[in-house]
């Protein structure tokens, strides 16, 4: 019993498929050992044996790695962070911590693209788009952009598109925060854009010699400054320019909405509604435009349609303006968004409504007014006069030295110059006198200890024409669930909704649904991870940069690569940032001629998009019939191309879910024409431990750690794309202006900006979902990894075996096998019985499942990835639902049922709609919702029937319905 | 409008029905299926003028977008606004009432008769 592995061995809770289950399956395929089948599907040219020298420890414990994380979350220090800048202190509401961040019924569901299954998250977020839309006064909100500096970005892209100026250049607010200006200048030069920075102290002379397609102003400004910019919105507007205005959320409850100043887009972050800092992310930024620019918006955008009975019904609409469908020609190369967070912060404003949220922001303003008050009294020079929650104070030539003695003490200010100090009140400082007297001693102020913080009261210091005066949040949602258990139970209701990993499996291709594990979760929610401000000095978090660190390394050892970036909040973002290395990789050697980028017609969208940001023409390369890149076409391209070829994208293995043989091929005639090898890493979890991208010729490659690495989805995110690298790009990863640390090694003396390639507002994107992936890594070992690999080939495989008589597998590789996904062909099926890829996947939610991925990469077909993480029990409860399923349609083609009513045309079936009136089908009620016995004792009911996608595009709406439309 | 067997097509699935230096343009009804429901309709500037072969509008579904490539150089002489409000009229009559913009132009290049459209979309 020696060799026995230990009973609290991590992998086999990970891992769905105990060694029993995995004998019966292989036996199913064909093959006798797990490992025997994933090397016989890898091409042997790729194979990889397991490094002598790892760096991965072998596997600890889940108790074991807690208490490892433990000890750095100990090297972290929380101070009272003043610093602002967009990152606030805020008290998450425990109900709201406790029921949606820790609940896997929130974070553990996919995007909405099956909107009768995704009710609950919709709601959460047409409230999401609601409360943007009223606090900044304007028409339309999307559901959550990356962060506020990105978001920034994409309102400069949305400007360049849609002004009807022929300028190039875009007005930079010079109290706009500096990360946002680093990121602005960065992708800026990518595309071609010119910026010009201005205090806007235009004189009015100087407005008519204007020329500009966008401007942009931060309210309140990064010094804390309050001023009325309408005027200068107006003159950008009057010469064609898109007015676009970075606002703060919480001001906006007391000061008036950039709509009502005339801005044509408002954008920013929902941080410090209720949402954590964590050290830069993860959290929601948001996007607000006028009526008119809503087919400019990117991202995601709920609406409200109507399903088949004509109730109201939740959807992701304008889905066209998305990479999927319009690739190089997409608003945005954005895909994953912020869901799980925008759902908190929406959550906070439910749970405090619009009294509550003016009564915090009134308490933060008011200490932030006191605090002034004080410090003049104290004979400090504060420079603020009209301020929301942000004063800057001068303290000549002593400024480094007041910032080092605050530090000590417990509190961070942000440093302006040698001669300023900058002090942004939060929440939670306003929350707590004590706090109040503890940040204000640094400089010199007398506490007030015993004293009420509200008994002294100078005026607010908004200017008077500034003071909102217009209602927010009006709808009964922000004014209903107010205490703890009504708030509660609101979030149960919607979670009820909603089909997660928590119901059953997500066999979504190219998805990677795998197991997001309680203990990979728990150091989230964490104080010493929680809670610290993105720009807080190095020695506070020294365990994060460790932990950071030593998940770089890791990653570009199970990748084949020397360096790693976790800057990326996306894996859109990972694709960006890598192409913007290469291109930066190309001009550091004066080759500014090589902007073509090879992708091939079965990649991601987002690669044609990412492409385009990055200042890249792109060039279609052909695939064959079996789905694989067309080496005849690649190699006439590359001739075509040669002089201006920048890259080539290829995904491995591919999107059809095949180790394409050629890959070295491939590589290696792209090299020989002086390009670079992306390799999109979507797919990694099918080549963990049996092979490197780096090793088979990839140059460069973004990870998905949302897929892979155990990141949970979040219902649409958060993300994290790490990009990876070989050392000659290492230069041109991303940096940052305020990071602690440059943790990326291999810069060499190359003579770049320290915010080179910058693509997050943050140095490290999101930290305080990393220790994730760390703790999966760390809890697998490297062994466990290339186990889970295996256990996700072998499980792709079975389904392949099991459903191949039923539905054609359209492609496969070496050998006849597939990777880690497959491809059902329904086209024959649909040619045959005229039921739909639609039909099937509605119909799978009658019989309790998710719907696999629909029409990608192939229209009319289904892709089903079971991941590592599910059980035979369940693989084989999905068999059967497709086996069952492939037999109705066969009873449609028969005759039995009519081709116009049948459970298939009319899935999902509602409760309501199989028990009111007259039963008038002709299949019965059982066959409706009980079309097979297990479901008997536990059932999943959709909320809703199918939805009609084109009635909530003709008649778009995008926030909150009247109460009245449910009646 | 004549019938559809009597207009002139591209290859982009377009049709246009001639009537002396007025071209009516509208998608096919074949191309109106392979859309899908069309939700919006994005038709130029009336007085624009648009060149052969280049984009001048697109044509949106729930699924997919189709661009609205001008069949031949002219001056843009009407737009349909009813299209416009109710773009399912794309769906629902291709060949009439959802016809997209009405072209001036002094010259009209070679085009597919109906047979010969009907030929390359194999119907």
């Amino acid at each position: 019993m020696g060799n026995e592995p230990r009973a609290d061995r991590f992998q086999d809770r990970h891992i769905g498929t105990a060694s029993v289950a995995q004998l019966e399956m292989l036996s199913a395929v064909g093959y006798e050992i797990v490992g025997e089948l994933v090397l016989a599907a890898v091409p042997k040219s790729i194979h990889v044996n397991t490094l002598a020298d790892s760096s991965i420890p072998a596997a600890a414990t889940e108790r074991e790695a807690l208490a490892e994380l433990r000890l750095f979350a100990g090297r972290n220090t929380v101070n009272q962070s003043m610093i602002g800048l967009g990152y606030y202190d805020t008290i998450t509401p425990a109900v709201i911590k406790r029921n949606v961040l820790e609940n896997p019924s929130w974070y553990t569901s996919y995007t909405p693209y099956q909107p009768e299954i995704s009710q609950g998250r919709l709601e959460a977020l047409i409230n999401f788009q609601t409360m943007v839309e009223e606090l900044t006064g304007l028409d339309i909100a999307n559901a959550s952009m990356l962060d506020e500096g990105t978001a920034v970005v994409e309102a400069m892209l949305l400007a360049r598109r849609s002004s009807k100026s022929a300028s190039n250049v875009f007005l930079v607010d010079a109290d706009a925060f500096p990360q946002t200006k680093a990121l602005l200048a960065n992708r800026a030069a990518a595309v071609g854009i010119e910026l010009h920075e201005t205090a806007y102290d235009l004189d009015p002379a100087d407005v008519p010699e204007l020329d500009v397609f966008g401007a942009l102003v931060q309210y309140p400004g990064a010094s804390g400054r309050v001023w009325d910019p309408s005027a200068v919105l107006a003159a950008v507007k009057a010469q064609g320019g898109i007015a676009v205005v970075a606002a703060d959320l919480l001001a906006l409850t007391l000061i008036k909405s950039p709509g009502e100043l005339g801005a044509d887009v408002a954008v920013g972050t929902t941080q410090r509604f209720g949402v954590p800092m964590g050290f830069g992310g993860p959290h929601a930024g948001y996007m607000a435009v006028r009526n008119g620019l809503e087919r400019q918006l990117p991202g995601r955008l709920v609406g409200v349609s109507q399903d088949a009975a004509g109730h109201p019904a939740y959807r992701l609409s304008l889905q066209v303006r998305e990479q999927h469908i319009r690739r190089e020609k997409a608003t945005s190369n954005i895909c994953t968004a912020q869901v799980l967070l925008s759902v908190m912060a929406s959550m906070y404003a439910v749970y405090h409504g619009p009294g509550g949220l003016k009564r915090i922001a009134n308490s933060v303003h008011r200490a932030a007014v006191n605090s002034a008050a004080r410090l003049r009294a104290s004979q400090v020079e504060v420079l603020s006069d009209a301020f929301f929650d942000t004063i800057v104070v001068r303290v000549p030539g002593r400024a480094a030295e007041i910032l080092a003695a605050a530090h000590d003490a417990g509190v961070l200010y942000g440093l302006v110059d040698a001669d300023t100090l900058r002090l942004s009140f939060d929440e939670v400082v306003a929350s707590d006198a004590a706090l109040i007297d503890k940040v204000l001693a640094p400089l010199g102020v007398e506490p007030v200890a015993g004293h009420e913080v509200g008994n002294w009261r100078p005026a607010p210091s908004v200017p008077a024409e500034l003071v909102r005066t217009s209602d927010y949040l009006t709808h009964p949602v922000f004014n209903t669930h107010h205490s703890e258990t009504g708030m509660m139970r609101y979030l149960k209701y919607l979670a009820d909704k909603d089909y997660a990993l928590d119901r059953g499996m997500i066999p979504l291709g190219s998805c990677t649904m795998k197991l997001n594990a309680a203990t990979e979760m728990e150091p989230v929610t964490w104080p010493e991870f929680a809670g610290l401000h993105p720009f807080a000095p190095e020695s506070d978090v020294l365990g994060y940069l460790d932990l950071i660190e030593q998940l770089q390394s890791w990653l570009a050892e199970v990748t084949g690569y020397d360096e790693v970036s976790l800057q990326p909040n996306a894996g859109s973002q990972g694709e960006l940032a890598g192409l913007l290395a290469i291109r930066g990789y190309h001009h550091s050697r004066g080759d500014l001629h090589r902007t073509t980028c090879l992708i091939p017609a079965s990649a991601h969208g987002t690669n044609a998009a990412s492409a385009v940001l990055a200042g890249m023409k792109v060039v279609v390369v052909a695939t064959n019939e079996l789905g694989n890149v067309d080496l005849d076409d690649l190699r006439a391209k590359i001739a075509e191309h040669a002089d201006e070829l920048a890259a080539l994208m290829i995904t491995y293995p591919s999107t059809h879910g095949v180790y394409e043989h050629e890959v070295r091929d491939i590589t290696d005639a792209v090299h020989a024409a002086g390009g670079q090898v992306y390799v999109d890493g979507a797919n990694l979890n099918a080549l963990l431990g049996y092979a490197r991208f780096g090793d088979f010729g990839g140059d460069v490659s973004h990870l998905n750690l949302h897929k892979t690495f155990c990141i949970p989805h979040g219902g649409g995110g958060p993300g994290v794309g790490p990009v990876a690298a070989k050392a000659h790009l290492a230069p041109f990863l991303p940096g940052h202006p305020l990071a602690q640390r440059d943790t990326i090694g291999h810069r060499g003396d190359a003579a770049l900006p320290e915010h080179r390639n910058i693509v997050s507002a943050a140095p490290y994107g999101s930290p305080s979902i990393l220790p994730i992936s760390w703790a999966y890594v760390r809890m697998m070992g490297a062994e466990g990894l290339k186990a889970a690999t295996g256990a996700a080939v072998l499980a792709a495989n079975y389904v392949a075996a099991k459903l191949r008589d039923h539905y054609p597998v359209l492609y496969s590789g070496d050998n006849g096998l597939v990777a880690h996904e497959c491809i059902l062909d329904l086209r024959p099926l649909t040619a045959a019985t005229g039921i739909t890829v639609d039909d099937v996947a509605k119909r799978l939610i009658d019989y309790g499942f998710h719907a696999p991925t629909m029409s990608f990469p192939v229209a009319g077909t289904l892709m089903v990835e079971p991941t590592e993480s599910e059980d035979l029990v369940e693989i084989d409860r999905f068999i059967a639902a497709m086996i069952a399923i492939k037999s109705e349609a066969d009873a449609v083609a028969a005759g039995r049922w009519p081709a116009e009513d049948n459970p298939l045309v009319h899935a999902p079936h509602t409760a309501q709609a199989v028990i009111v009136g007259e039963w008038e089908h002709a299949y019965s009620r059982e066959d409706a919702v009980y079309p097979i016995k297990s479901l008997i004792r536990g059932k999943y009911w959709p909320p809703v029937r199918r939805i009609d996608q084109a009635y909530g595009d003709r008649n778009l709406v995008c926030a909150c319905p009247p109460i009245e439309a449910f009646a | 409008m004549s019938e559809p067997t009597e207009r002139k097509y591209t290859k982009e699935h377009e049709w246009i029905d001639v009537e002396g230096d007025i071209a009516t343009v509208g998608i096919t009804a074949y191309a109106a299926d392979k859309l899908g429901d069309v939700v919006f309709v994005d038709l130029p500037t009336v007085g624009s003028t648009v060149a052969e072969g280049r984009v001048v509008g697109e044509i949106e579904s729930t699924k997919s977008v189709g661009e609205l490539f001008a069949p031949v150089n002219g001056t843009v002489l009407e737009i349909n606004d009813a299209v416009v409000a109710t773009p399912e009229l794309v769906n629902s009559d291709p060949f009439g009432d959802g016809w997209l913009i009405k072209v001036t132009f002094t010259e009209l290049p070679a085009l597919l008769t109906y047979a010969e459209y009907s030929a390359l979309v194999g119907e």
